[in-house]
Order: structure tokens, then sequence, then C-alpha cells
């Protein structure tokens, strides 16, 4: 019934049980009155290409009404050999609750170096994408509270993006918006790079017209459209500005730009 | 009479009751923080060409009592680093002696590299190693639903004796910015300190004494409109050369002109 | 019969009761200031309305008309405080016209609070009352629940801290004219920059004896930053399903159709 009346899902955050008051193991019903999470605001956005990944994120960082930092990244380099991640191939992007996305991208971090340690070869985007999966699962009655989206390129070479919920359920997309203004930014990506609602002039009539090839994107275009979508999320969200920090990988590696967005 | 061993020595049931050993069972209810009792509030600081400032008054609120006036939540570590402490006091003393403790550890377990060559022991409890600790240690704690009750700043110098300043809170969140405030002073502190470092490169032009001067500009701001604020507090100066810490200062120059023209509320004129 | 219509109440109570959540009015989350200088009054407000974390306008006006030398800067509920700053307007107005006297700003704060506090609260409006009558020049908050305060500096709102820092730091006694527009204004920026729930441009109104001088948009730090594409369709991409063609001629049977010129409140959209 609530549901009726909610305008948006995304506001209402995840629909997991966590309304469930917290117990003692002995079954008893625990005090409840310090709440382990938080909402530190934010968007992500990710788009595959035939031949590189882009994934990208403002630099905001909010609790309530306030502006916790300007610069907060949000997309961090995953795998690398040392600390610095200078030859990292993969990346992820965390939104929602800051410390839940930061204990997240530690462990997955230090199970990419494990395993590249161990097989003397880095991870592959498939292979840390479910590996990312079975993490969030884990704490599936404790989850880490945030939308987290993998970037890679894959065997082939070709753009990945993996998009993951709280507790671990993931899928390929060819772009993903995550966070605050998830639900602004999703119908404009469906739009520009799904090519949705978008119908071929004069190839019919009504329902025999022809829907516009999908083609996957060139990298300039997919840069531009994360900046457009970002600067229209700034417009009409208050939790998204401040900056945009955009990463790009490519079989040359990865390149990362930090751009301005408003501050108001 | 029991005779069993696992008795010996122990008070007699049939006199003293069972033994209530319920607090060594992991899996019994066990008492966290669940609200701080006597807090301190805000924390200002900014970071300046070669060093970082950092200011709290020294007021410990029980409730909307103003219990102990004479409390420091500046705490220096290692010579090098300051903490400055916002929320529950008996955590802010829990963790304060924790890390002396890591601070002694430290300086003996790991001789520094720079003592071979006959200079000062080197820190390597820097300020980003100790906020990196703190916020895993929080972290911990909030994950055990026993959290300690602190939001705190962080600040020194990082690896390359760059000015560092971090702040880190019950949740285990954490961020960096030229400027820092908690509680009260993230509201009332950060515009203004935000006016003169509004980035990096703003803030590594400021000198000493104009970061000094913000700061305590704040803490003026912060006594006027914060009710759990107190007119003394500590100030430190955090660079490469070391921390200098007052803990007593007192505020100057207060303006209370406002008040003069002051009648009433609404229709009052005399 | 005037006044509210409580007839949905008790329905809306049982909804709230099984866990519907009431409906979300739009806030003017905001920071709204007002200063008194030597001869004069000046008010100022952001321009961000919201509804949750969604920014519902991005330039709406917070200064509103009560009488020509009275205005008032309103936050909290966006309805409540056009609603009410217009009835007070209204009988402020009646009530000048039957003494055949100028409005005084304390009748007006008198009028507001006691409105306020009759509804104990549940009329949100958090307004700033600042005007010059025969009497002299006033600057009064009015809170939702009735209570008022008189003082030379007032801030309301979200950003109402961040706006006070400015005042707490830089304000000084027989401020001029210019220096009281140009402090507001920061107390203002200062909300729009550290405060989610204010954003955009800052208007301001200056009241002296002679006149009330109203500058919207009197600082434009937040212009909309250029689309780097163009995302015009080519015509035809929407599908259509099936069409009827009525002529402007045709309609005018119906409806009577003029001809408006769009003025300066147009929406932005792509050429």
């Amino acid at each position: 019934m609530a549901a009726m009346f909610s305008q948006n899902p995304v506001m209402n955050g995840p629909n997991y049980s966590f309304s469930d008051a917290p117990r003692t193991a002995n079954g008893e019903f625990r005090e409840h009155r310090f709440n382990p999470y938080s909402d530190n605001g934010g968007s992500t956005l990710a788009i595959a290409g035939a031949d590189f990944t882009i994934v990208a994120g403002d630099t905001r960082s909010t609790s309530g009404y306030s502006i916790n930092s300007r610069y907060t990244p949000k997309v961090f380099k995953i795998g690398g050999t040392t600390s610095s991640q200078d030859d990292a191939t993969i990346l992820l992007s965390v939104v929602g609750f800051a410390a839940d996305g930061e204990a997240l991208r530690d462990r997955l971090d230090a199970i990419c170096k494990i395993y590249r340690y161990r097989h003397g070869k880095p991870m592959s985007v498939t292979a840390c994408a479910k590996r990312l999966s079975t993490i969030l699962y884990q704490k599936r009655f404790f989850p880490y509270y945030v939308h987290a989206i993998l970037g890679g390129l894959d065997e082939e070479g070709k753009g990945a993006v993996f998009s993951y919920d709280p507790v671990g359920s993931y899928e390929r997309e060819q772009c993903r918006a995550g966070g605050a203004a998830a639900s602004l930014i999703t119908p404009f990506l469906d739009n520009q790079v799904n090519f949705k609602n978008q119908y071929v002039p004069g190839s019919g009539t009504g329902h025999d017209l022809k829907e516009r090839e999908v083609v996957p994107l060139v990298r300039r275009d997919a840069e531009i459209l994360v900046k457009d979508a970002f600067d229209g999320a700034v417009e009409r969200h208050i939790e998204v500005g401040d900056g945009l920090q955009m990463m790009t990988i490519t079989k040359d590696g990865i390149e990362e730009v930090l751009l301005p967005l408003k501050r108001d | 009479m029991d005779h069993r061993p696992q008795a010996w020595g122990r008070p007699r049931d049939d006199v003293y009751g069972a033994y209530d050993a319920s607090f060594m069972n992991p899996n019994g209810p066990n008492q966290a923080t669940q609200s701080p009792i006597v807090t301190g509030t805000s924390v200002v600081a900014i970071k300046f060409s070669e060093g970082v400032v950092i200011a709290a008054d020294n007021l410990a609120s029980y409730g909307s009592l103003a219990r102990f006036t004479d409390v420091k939540r500046l705490r220096t570590f290692a010579d090098s680093t300051v903490i400055g402490f916002g929320g529950d006091v008996s955590d802010m003393q829990y963790l304060d002696r924790h890390l002396t403790s890591l601070a002694i550890d430290e300086s003996y377990s790991a001789p520094s590299l720079d003592s071979d060559a006959g200079g000062p022991p080197k820190a390597r409890l820097n300020a980003a190693n100790l906020h990196k600790y703190l916020a895993k240690l929080l972290y911990a704690r909030r994950s055990k639903f026993d959290p300690l009750w602190n939001h705190l700043l962080v600040a020194g110098l990082d690896d390359d004796d760059k000015p560092f300043l971090a702040a880190a809170d019950l949740l285990g969140t954490t961020f960096s910015a030229p400027s820092l405030a908690t509680g009260f002073g993230s509201m009332l502190a950060q515009p203004i300190m935000r006016r003169f470092a509004p980035d990096e490169e703003a803030a590594a032009r400021l000198t000493r004494e104009q970061a000094v001067d913000v700061v305590k500009q704040c803490m003026k701001v912060l006594f006027y409109r914060d009710a759990r604020s107190l007119d003394s507090y500590s100030i430190a100066v955090v660079t490469k050369d070391g921390v200098d810490l007052k803990e007593n200062e007192k505020l100057e120059n207060q303006s209370w002109a406002f008040a003069e023209r002051i009648r009433g509320y609404g229709t009052q004129t005399a | 019969m005037a006044g509210f219509d409580f007839t949905n109440y008790n329905r809306n109570a049982a909804l709230h009761a099984r866990g519907v959540p009431l409906p979300k009015a739009t806030s003017t989350g905001t920071t709204i200031v007002g200063c008194i200088f030597d001869g004069g009054v000046v008010i100022a407000a952001d321009t961000r309305a919201t509804s949750g974390p969604i920014v519902a306008d991005k330039n709406c006006e917070k200064l509103h008309y009560i009488a020509p030398q009275i205005w008032c800067a309103g936050a909290g509920t966006a309805a409540d405080t056009e609603f009410t700053t217009a009835i007070i307007s209204s009988n402020l107005e009646l009530h000048a016209l039957s003494t055949g006297r100028k409005p005084r700003v304390v009748t007006c704060m008198t009028m507001l609070k006691q409105h306020l506090f009759r509804y104990q609260g549940h009329i949100g409006a958090y307004l700033v009352v600042a005007g010059v009558d025969p009497t002299g020049v006033h600057l009064f908050t009015v809170h939702a629940h009735g209570s008022t305060d008189k003082l030379p500096y007032v801030t309301m709102g979200s950003g109402s801290l961040a706006a006070m820092s400015v005042f707490e730091s830089q304000w000084k006694p027989n401020l001029g004219r210019d220096d009281a527009v140009k402090l507001c204004s920061d107390a203002i920026l200062s909300g729009i920059f550290n405060d989610l729930g204010s954003g955009s441009n800052v208007d301001v109104a200056v009241i002296t004896a002679d006149k009330t001088e109203l500058k919207r948009g009197f600082v434009r730090p937040n212009e909309r930053s250029a689309k780097l594409k163009s995302y015009a369709f080519p015509k035809g991409t929407t599908a259509v399903l099936n069409e009827k063609i009525i002529s402007k001629n045709d309609i005018g049977r119906y409806v009577s159709v003029t001809e408006v010129s769009v003025g300066e409140e147009a929406m932005e959209i792509d050429a």
C-alpha cells in the first residue's frame, strides 16, 4: 500500500529486510538507538564502449544538508601491484554509505592483489565481478550499503560494466548510473546510449517504424554524455556537485580527469 | 559441600546465590554505548602553507549542563600529530590511552631510519597513518554495534611531510578537505573557513598567522551561537618543527554591540 | 466558510497510521536574511525550492510583498509562506484602508504571529518581516509556532547558520546602505554554497522611507553550464501511432485563442 504513494523508490532506500529490529543471540530485542548506516550522497555513472570503459562520479561528500568535503573520490583503481595502483586494470565506483564503500574497496583490492601474487597475472574483470558479488552477498544480513559499479576490459578487449545491488545481485551492462541522481541520469542514458524511444525517421508508419540501431559509442561522445549527464544531475539534485572525476580504461591503461561542477 | 575443583575458592551458591557468568557468554546481551553522555562540541581545523591549525574549546557538557570546564580535547601523539575529539569524552579518554600506548610501542619496536644518522627519531606514526588506523578502529567498532561515539579531526603531516587534515566519525566515515569542522562547527565555522581556503591551492597560500586568525574567528562565532560552547579553548599549530599547543586560550575582542538597541521581541519600544 | 477544510483528516490519520507517508510538500529549503542599516532595512533570499533532495524550482521568489514598504522573506513549506503572507497582506491592506493610515510593521508582525500561533506550528511558515513605517525601521523574525524576535540582523532557514556565520564575523553597528546590501548578499551566498537546501541566485529587497527596491537576481553565481552537444532529434524520431491535425482556426471554434508573448520568466529550453 505504501508503495502506491512513494514517489521515488530510490529515495526510500533498497527494499530489503532492513526494518527488522536487531536481536541478540538469545532472540531478545536489542535496544535500537545506534544506526550503523548513513548516506553520503553523490552519484556515479559508467559507460562501456567497444574498446574502452568510462567510470565517473561526482566528488561531493554530504551528510544531511552539509557538505563534508568537495573532493572525496568515489571511483577507485583496483588490483594494481602496489598501493599506487599504477598498473591497475579494473575500476570500482561506490556510492551510498562512504565508510562501507571504502571497506568494500579495500577488501576487493586486497583480494585482487592476493590473486595477482598467487597466479602471477592480474585478475580478469569477469572474475573480479563474480568475486565482488560474493563479497557483497557474504554480508547479506548486515549489508554494505552501497551501489557498486565495476568497470574494465574483458578478455576480448571490449568495454565491460558490471553493476551491483547492495547484497550482490549483479549484471553486465552497456551503461549504468548509481546513487542519489541515478533516477535522473538513467532515462538520459537509456535514450542516448541504448537509443531507447528513438526510431529512424521515415522508415515506416506506426508500429512498422524501425528502431534506431544501437552501435557502441566512440570515446569522445561517451565522455560528452558523462559530462552532460552530471551537469544535468547537478541542476536538479542537491547532493550532486563540486567536481566530476572521470576515469577511462583503454588497452593503454587508465586515464583520470577532474572537471569542475557547480558548487551550490 | 561441593568438592569439585571448579568450585574451589568460590562463593558458596547456597549462601551467595548462583554465580552469574553471563558476562563471559560471548552470545549474551552486552552493554554498548548507545548514546553519548559527557560530550565535547565542535573541533575546527584549517590547513596553511606549512602545516595545520586546529582548535577546540575546553568544555565537556553533561546534556545541557556545562559540567567540566577544563577538559582538553586536543591530544598530541608522537610529537607530530594533533587529534581533536568531538563527542563522548569517556570514549575520547579510551582512545587517548589506546593511542598513547600505541605510540610507545611503536617508538620501541620501530627504531627510525633517521636515528642512525644521529637525527631525532622520525615518527612512523604520522598523521596520515594515525588517521587510517583510527578510521579502521571506528569502523570495526560500529560494525560490532559498539561504536566509539566520537567525531575526530586528525591534523599533522603526511608521508611526504605535506600538511594533512582528515576527519573520521563514529561510523568510520572519513573525508579530507582544506578545512574541516565537527558538530556545530560544520555548519557555523566551515562557511567562514571555506571563504579563506576554498580549495587546496588557496590553503597552500595561507600563512600561519592568517590560519590562526581564521580559527580564532571561528571559535568566537561558535561561542556566540553554539549553546554548548565555552570561551576558553585549546589551539594547536602542527608543522614540520613539531606541535605548538596552547591549552588555556581565552576568546578576545568579543562584540555584543548588536544587543545595544534591542528592546523586547515584538511591539515593545522601551 | 473561511479557513481550512478538515474533512479528510480522519481518513489521512488512518492511512498515516498504516504507514502511508504524508505527501511531500515543496519546501523552500532556503537561506533568508535581513539586516537594518541607517535609514532602512535589507532583506535577501536564495532562489532554490526543494522537494526532498530534488530541486523543484531553480529560480523561485522567496521575497513576498506585504505592503509597499513591508516585505517578507519566507522559509519552510512553500505553500504556507505564500498563503500566509498573501492573507496578511490582504488583511493589512483592508486595515490600512479602514484606518486611513500607512500599515505598520508591528501590525503585520502581530497579525502573522497570532495567525501562526492559532495553528500551533502546523502552518510551516518561517518568516523574516522587514519594513519602514511612520514609526521607523523594523526587522523581525516570526517562527511557525508564533514566536517573534527583534534584532538588527537575522537569518532563517536551513542555511541560517551559514548565513549567521557571516553576520557574526562581519556585522558592525551603523552600517550604510551599500554595506548592508553587500553583507546580506554575502550571507545568502554563504548559504548557497555551504547549505544543500539553498542554491542558485541571490534576491535582495532594500526598503527605505521613500521607496522599496526589489533586486531580483542581484547575484547570479550559478549559471547553467552549456551542454557539450545538441540533443535536438531529427523530426520523425518519435513513433507516431496515429495523428489527427486540428488547425488553429478550427480549434478557435471550441476555445478562444490568444497569442501570448513570452516574458522574462520563460523556461530555458534548447534551441
